[in-house]
């Protein structure tokens, strides 16, 4: 049975951005909720960046090239800031408004249909995490570990990575039962914060680690932030790019499927 | 206008089954245009599901339903675009405020910010709920609640209001202030359907009704027509001092012949009669003597006893 011609295969714009627009009349009194967030990973940058970095110094890079620790781990931490932001408002927050205050109950009534719901979730998660990145890249600047007009290609670069965690929150949102199931996620993600590549290379693991750390997404996040930062171009990023939509495309899919299949009974 | 000017919702043999269980079981119906329409029934009959089925939110699993002409299978946005709907959990936005609960709904639907605070002002006005345009909606009691609601379910202009048991778990102030602007709504020309287990909510709203037993609809009329069809004039009621279930189907053994139909309820005897005297004068001529008997005339409730052969269960379970 097709529950997906119920819900018509298409969203609009103009829909999903009625949702944005949901979304930002209720947050626009709780700014100091995302602004927490901001600092949480600029907090990290100083902690990790600037007190380990000084006692590590420089580093020599698997191709050869020496950087200072800092300028290594800073755009790790940047693309981590870019899927906190993305994964607390698409995971949490949808699972929030999906399961305990019932508000797509109310939508699905309307016009809307779940791809709208999903799309405009996702629009909302890329607006949330986009003043994360924004306001981290600032701090990069002024701290002058941008080291090439590269890196200014480090802020699309975090669009990707947020468009791929939106996808996988939205996905954990409509699959998790209940508040014990976020603990797992936490659990994985700051697994792949610490071995994603964030600290070192993953080449410094050993063999058999490795393939788990290629499957992460966030360590592809990591990988196209780096490079583009450092100012180190290659093929591998069309791999990073198309492997964070991936996850982007098939995350909303699922997530309107399972709205669609929760809400449509 | 479009131009189907006569029917709105038309169902044939309209079915849904949540895996092994039918909740409902092949119903036919016809709303029309400015009519106040009606389902009647207890919890558990179907009611809310054929609702969710014409409100496009739940896919019907056999039969046929057709909404203003449109198929709710391909066309449910567009059917959705031009209905109101009122669920029985109310389903406002609890992160928002009373005024913004009604302007994003708006947006929904793709009307202008700027239209959309006019007509939301206008229908809190309309709710009495003006005063707490700004207030939180949990801080609303639960007859506000419903009455934003249906402010909400009107934001649109809908063609059809759909309502599922708009007073269920209301204080009875709450109830007669939700009717009277569902009254005014009808004045207007407003076509509503709702479901109810209310009889007297049934009674004094409906234009046409049907009862819905079991997945099933088991009659269908106006009111009045309905109680002419199914019960008699009066209804004689018995009541003997503390008997009651088993001691009272015992007792209405005895009554055999009186009346046009016996029922025993737990705490009363209910007797159909076209003629309460008559019907007393041969409770004494038997020398049957009730602690008290209330004579009255037939009601829905009385309907849905005779077709079902229980008492409607007034609160949710």
């Amino acid at each position: 049975m097709s529950v997906i011609a119920y819900g018509a295969a298409r969203a609009s714009l103009k829909s999903s951005g009625a949702l944005l627009n949901r979304n930002w009349v209720a947050m626009r009194r709780a700014w100091i909720l995302v602004i927490s967030g901001a600092v949480e990973s600029l907090l990290f940058l100083f902690a990790f960046g600037f007190g380990v970095g000084a006692l590590v110094g420089d580093i020599t890079l698997p191709d050869g090239t020496t950087v200072s620790y800092t300028a290594y781990v800073a755009p790790a931490i940047l693309a981590n800031a870019a899927m906190m932001g993305v994964l607390a408002e698409t995971s949490i927050n949808v699972f929030a408004k999906f399961k305990w205050m019932k508000v797509y109950d109310g939508i699905l009534a309307t016009p809307l249909r779940p791809w709208d719901v999903a799309l405009g979730e996702v629009w909302w998660a890329l607006i949330r995490g986009g003043t994360y990145i924004g306001a981290f890249v600032v701090v990069m600047g002024l701290f002058g570990l941008l080291d090439s007009w590269w890196s200014l290609l480090a802020v699309p670069a975090c669009v990707f990575i947020a468009l791929a965690f939106a996808g996988i929150g939205l996905t954990l949102a409509t699959v998790f039962r209940d508040w014990p199931d976020f603990d797992w996620m936490n659990a994985v993600v700051f697994a792949m914060f610490l071995f994603g590549g964030t600290f070192t290379p993953v080449e410094a693991y050993p063999a058999f680690a490795q393939p788990i750390v290629y499957i992460m997404p966030l360590y592809h996040g990591i990988e196209l932030v780096r490079g583009l930062s450092l100012g180190q171009l290659g093929p591998m990023m069309l791999v990073h790019v198309a492997y964070l939509m991936a996850l982007c495309v098939t995350g909303m899919w699922i997530a309107q499927k399972r709205l669609a299949k929760a809400l449509y009974k | 206008m479009p131009n189907d000017n006569e029917i709105l919702v038309r169902a044939g043999d309209l079915r849904k089954s949540y895996g092994e269980h039918e909740a409902v079981r092949g119903v036919d119906f016809e709303i029309r245009r400015g009519e106040a329409f009606g389902f009647l029934g207890a919890n558990g009959a179907g009611k809310s599901t054929t609702m969710r089925m014409i409100g496009c939110v739940s896919q019907p699993t056999g039969g046929e339903l057709e909404v203003f002409g449109r198929d709710p299978h391909t066309q449910g946005a567009e059917i959705r675009a031009r209905l109101g709907v009122v669920p029985q959990d109310n389903t406002l936005d609890g992160m928002l405020t009373v005024f913004e609960n009604l302007v994003v709904y708006a947006g929904y639907f793709g009307i202008k910010k700027k239209v959309a605070k006019a007509k939301a002002a206008e229908l809190l006005e309309f709710v009495q709920l003006s005063s707490r345009a700004k207030d939180q909606v949990n801080e609303l009691s639960g007859g506000m609640q419903r009455r934003l609601a249906i402010a909400r379910s009107l934001i649109n202009e809908p063609e059809l209001v759909i309502l599922d048991e708009p007073t269920t778990g209301l204080d009875p102030q709450a109830r007669h202030l939700v009717w009277e602007r569902l009254f005014q709504l009808k004045q207007r020309g407003v076509s509503i359907l709702l479901t109810t287990h209310y009889m007297d909510e049934a009674e004094q709203l409906c234009d046409r009704l049907v009862v819905m037993d079991e997945g099933r609809i088991i009659a269908s009329g106006s009111p009045r027509e309905l109680i002419d069809t199914h019960v008699t004039k009066e209804v004689v009621e018995l009541r003997f001092g503390p008997a009651h279930t088993t001691e009272l189907a015992e007792l209405a053994l005895t009554l055999n012949g009186i009346g046009a139909q016996i029922e025993a309820l737990p705490d009363k005897i209910l007797v159909y009669t076209n003629d309460a005297d008559d019907t007393n004068a041969a409770l004494e001529a038997r020398d049957i003597r009730p602690t008290s008997t209330l004579a009255r005339r037939a009601t829905l409730e009385d309907v849905f006893l005779r077709l079902t052969g229980r008492a409607l269960v007034e609160d949710e379970a």
